[in-house]
């Protein structure tokens, strides 16, 4: 499963990632292996999400939401 | 904020303060070296470079470095970071301290930057900065519990409240020594081949530094590429290793990222403490939770964007008429002192009111990054990029795209600079290459002259004025061209999606009015300074080409207007004889209320003569020459030799177009785009047919030419700089070239067809 099929409220925790070329910028914000993600809501046209990571608030696109893997809580 | 507490004896020359962005860092800055500060430009780039002495010190400069998440070059800002921490910025060495500002209330992902400065393996100072945010969300952070795991002094601050900041101050300049770097575990199936490639590099002292180089080099091309010369054979062991672990296959390129948050996520439980308050819906939450709402959130954001261009388009114009005012005053000062003469004519007909026109825009600009500033400033911004990411992808643009599209407003070159915050480089093109179609107030002089002279007054059904309507309509037409030029340029230029929009929504602070001003204040300085000087030197160049070769007037002119002097003279004389005050006197029903008038008569002869003699010298000057030789090309546009020139002279920038028809028309001294005399002279030109010059159609045909033509030499320079070739400059005057005559051609042979003209 991957983390743009959940919905607000939703919480997961970070597998890992699909492709062998994962966005630097996720990985750095703190999106790694083991986190726990939550999906607070979605921008008024669906896309992209906020997700609360690691105490703060990540505005991430759903097509790069959908290279994170993810196991919900 | 000087203090005593300053040793007089420090070794430190200079410190550079990293961090994340939103973290206080720039405030610091402020609160350190006070009023002490200078912003330059990295050679080479245009990442700002701010830099100030550090207050209560003789020579201690603090570099305030651009604020990024990493120093992995994934962006301009973390390259200049990153080389400047590393002293490969040209002419500069690696800083003597990096104090590192952290925010006590997101801890964890600020530390991620933290362990990558201490790697680089220089003396480092932790400043634990919003501490009374953190008290207030329940957060507590045991900074020396910290400082023991980061092997670096930790100083709690609150920038903003000034506290803290003085120990901070002496902890930077007894700095501590040099950082050994941070132990964290890199995945055994990569260290295996890590491991080696550290060893080709010279012996460091730190063993992370070496690390951090051959991991660098390894992940990121940017960072390998130097070492094709530098070391050749690193270079390919490098290339190899990639080979060897893209086969096994490991995941190395999130090696750095695991293995440091491996390292930090235990010491930030150990560390951080919270109170069960902490974990309670904040007030960020419940403001996003209204500002970002699906029906709330467009509408206040279109209720945001209304207010700024109310506060631009009408709150400015009682500033603007000041400026005009003023202006005009210094004009008639300048006539008054100064000999009449040629030095007059061009330093008050050319180069003072060239200024005065770009003056003009300061309330606007002002305002505009008034509103800017407080958007930035309260974390609205990344709220408006949040939201308008969707629609703005539908037209190949990004949510980020949004500020440099509504700074462009003003001006297109603070919104080509705004751009820098795109993180992908296709994005930043895209935008950079269709922002300056959005209707910037340099257009403004230009529009408002024409509408007010073309449309008529009146309004639509007695609500919507027609001449708001036809500005309003001008703007759209701008905004609508530039998301169908994107939508363009994604589609057929640069395919697929693949960009990046990975965006922290920083929590809603309250913004400062001292640092807003300052900023505004500083952005508004150099607005003016750079247009100025260009507006300045090319009023000169340009009165100059309009006045000059000095023709001969043809007989019959020359006749005609001896004979209108004369005539003026004769009538003075007969009234002076009944009445020797009559020029001056308000006289009635006498004789010699009839020898006045015959006197304003030949006054208005002489005038009208006048003109037509000046009309024939700028008919014959270079700029004259040059419009009539353009003049085959803009006949299909309905524009004759004057309005060609006069586009020729504003391709260097738009507004000059008003001087230039008001040089050309002989209007008068102090013309601008409220000058009634423009206006008429404007109205009242005739080919020698007798058919006018300017009909409606030819305004309107004028004005989408506006609308679209890129005329204006500070945006070329400045997109030349921010892309780094002239390709993509040369590729933007030509496409909004090709709009301009295209769309004017469509509406004045359209409008004649269907009978307008």
């Amino acid at each position: 499963m991957t983390l743009d099929a959940l919905v607000p409220g939703d919480r997961a925790t970070v597998l890992g990632y699909a492709s062998d070329d994962p966005p630097g910028r996720l990985l750095e914000m703190g999106l790694v292996p083991g986190t726990s993600v939550e999906v607070v809501r979605l921008a008024p046209l669906g896309d992209p999400m906020d997700l609360r990571v690691r105490g703060f608030h990540l505005s991430v696109r759903k097509a790069e939401a959908s290279q994170v893997v993810i196991v919900p809580e | 904020m000087e203090t005593a507490a300053a040793p007089a004896l420090t070794r430190v020359r200079s410190v550079a303060l990293a961090g994340n962005p939103n973290v206080g860092k720039t405030t610091l800055f402020n609160v350190l070296t006070g009023a002490h500060q200078k912003v330059a430009n990295y050679p080479g780039v245009t990442v700002e470079r701010k830099s100030g002495r550090l207050a209560g010190t003789e020579a201690v400069e603090v570099i305030d470095l651009p604020g990024t998440y990493s120093l992995s070059p994934r962006s301009i800002d973390e390259r200049v970071a990153f080389d400047a921490l590393t002293g490969q910025i040209p002419g500069e060495a690696a800083p003597d301290v990096v104090v590192c500002v952290v925010d006590a209330t997101n801890l964890e992902r600020n530390l991620y930057l933290v362990t990558q400065v201490l790697d680089l393996g220089l003396p480092v100072v932790v400043a634990l900065n919003m501490t009374d945010a953190a008290t207030e969300a329940g957060i507590t952070v045991d900074a020396a519990a910290l400082s023991d795991r980061l092997g670096a002094p930790v100083v709690p601050i609150a920038a903003r409240l000034g506290e803290g900041v003085d120990a901070l101050r002496a902890a930077v300049l007894d700095p501590p020594p040099p950082s050994d770097g941070v132990d964290w575990a890199v995945m055994p199936a990569l260290a295996v081949v890590l491991d080696p490639l550290e060893d080709l590099l010279p012996e460091d002292r730190v063993h992370a530094r070496r690390r951090f180089e051959a991991l660098g080099a390894l992940t990121a091309d940017p960072l390998l590429e130097p070492w094709a010369t530098r070391s050749p054979r690193f270079h390919q062991a490098v290339l190899n290793a990639r080979a060897d672990l893209d086969a096994r296959p490991v995941p190395y390129k999130m090696a750095e990222m695991t293995g440091r948050y491996g390292w930090i996520t235990p010491v930030v439980a150990d560390v951080v403490t919270r109170t069960e308050a902490a974990d309670e819906r904040t007030v960020s939450d419940r403001i996003d939770a209204v500002v970002t709402h699906r029906i709330w959130g467009p509408l206040i954001f279109g209720a945001v964007l209304l207010v700024i261009f109310q506060a631009v388009f009408s709150w400015a114009v009682p500033a603007m008429d000041a400026i005009e005012w003023l202006v005009g005053l210094t004009g008639a000062g300048l006539r008054a002192v100064l000999p009449d003469g040629v030095i007059e004519d061009v330093l008050v007909e050319g180069a003072l009111s060239g200024v005065g026109n770009v003056l003009v825009f300061l309330p606007q600009i002002l305002l505009l990054f008034f509103f800017l500033g407080l958007m930035e400033d309260t974390g609205y911004m990344a709220r408006t990029a949040f939201i308008m990411d969707r629609a703005m992808r539908r037209v190949g643009l990004s949510g980020a795209s949004v500020v440099p599209m509504l700074s462009a407003y003003a001006c297109a070159i603070p919104g080509i600079m705004a751009a820098r915050t795109l993180a992908d480089e296709r994005d930043r093109i895209i935008t950079i290459m269709v922002v300056p179609l959005q209707g910037c107030s340099a257009r403004l002089p230009v529009y408002v002259l024409f509408i007010a002279a073309f449309i008529p007054a009146g309004s639509l059904f007695g609500v919507v004025g027609y001449q708001g309507l036809a500005m309003t309509s001008l703007y759209v037409l701008g905004t609508v061209m530039a998301f169908f030029a994107a939508w363009v340029l994604r589609r057929f230029v640069f395919k697929g999606e693949g960009s990046s929009f990975v965006m922290e929504l920083p929590p809603y602070r309250m913004p400062q009015a001292r640092y807003l001003w300052r900023r505004m204040w500083d952005r508004a300085k150099v607005f003016v300074i750079r247009a100025g000087k260009i507006i300045f030197g090319l009023s000169i160049v340009l009165w100059v080409l309009a006045s000059y070769p000095k023709t001969e007037l043809p007989t019959d002119l020359a006749a005609r207007s001896a004979e209108a002097d004369a005539a003026v003279e004769r009538a003075t004389e007969a009234l002076v004889r009944i009445d020797p005050n009559g020029i001056e006197a308000q006289l009635d029903g006498s004789e010699a209320a009839q020898l006045k008038s015959a006197l304003d008569a030949a006054d208005a002869d002489r005038l009208i003569a006048a003109n037509e003699a000046a009309g024939y010298q700028v008919r014959n000057s270079f700029i004259g020459r040059f419009g009539r030789a353009l003049e085959p090309v803009m006949r299909p546009l309905g524009f004759d030799w004057k309005i060609s020139a006069g586009i020729v002279a504003s391709f260097a920038a738009r507004e000059v177009i008003v001087s230039a028809l008001a040089t050309i028309y002989s209007a008068g001294a102090d013309a601008n785009e409220e000058s009634l005399a423009l206006r008429d002279a404007i109205k009242a030109d005739t080919y020698p047919d007798g058919t006018p010059v300017f009909t409606p159609l030819v305004a309107v045909s004028l004005l989408v030419f506006f609308v679209f033509a890129l005329q204006c030499m500070s945006t070329l320079a400045i997109a030349r700089r921010e892309l780094n070739s002239w390709f993509w400059p040369a590729a933007m005057w030509g496409y909004m070239m090709v709009l301009a005559y295209g769309f004017s051609l469509v509406v004045y042979q359209g409008g004649k067809l269907l009978g307008l003209g």
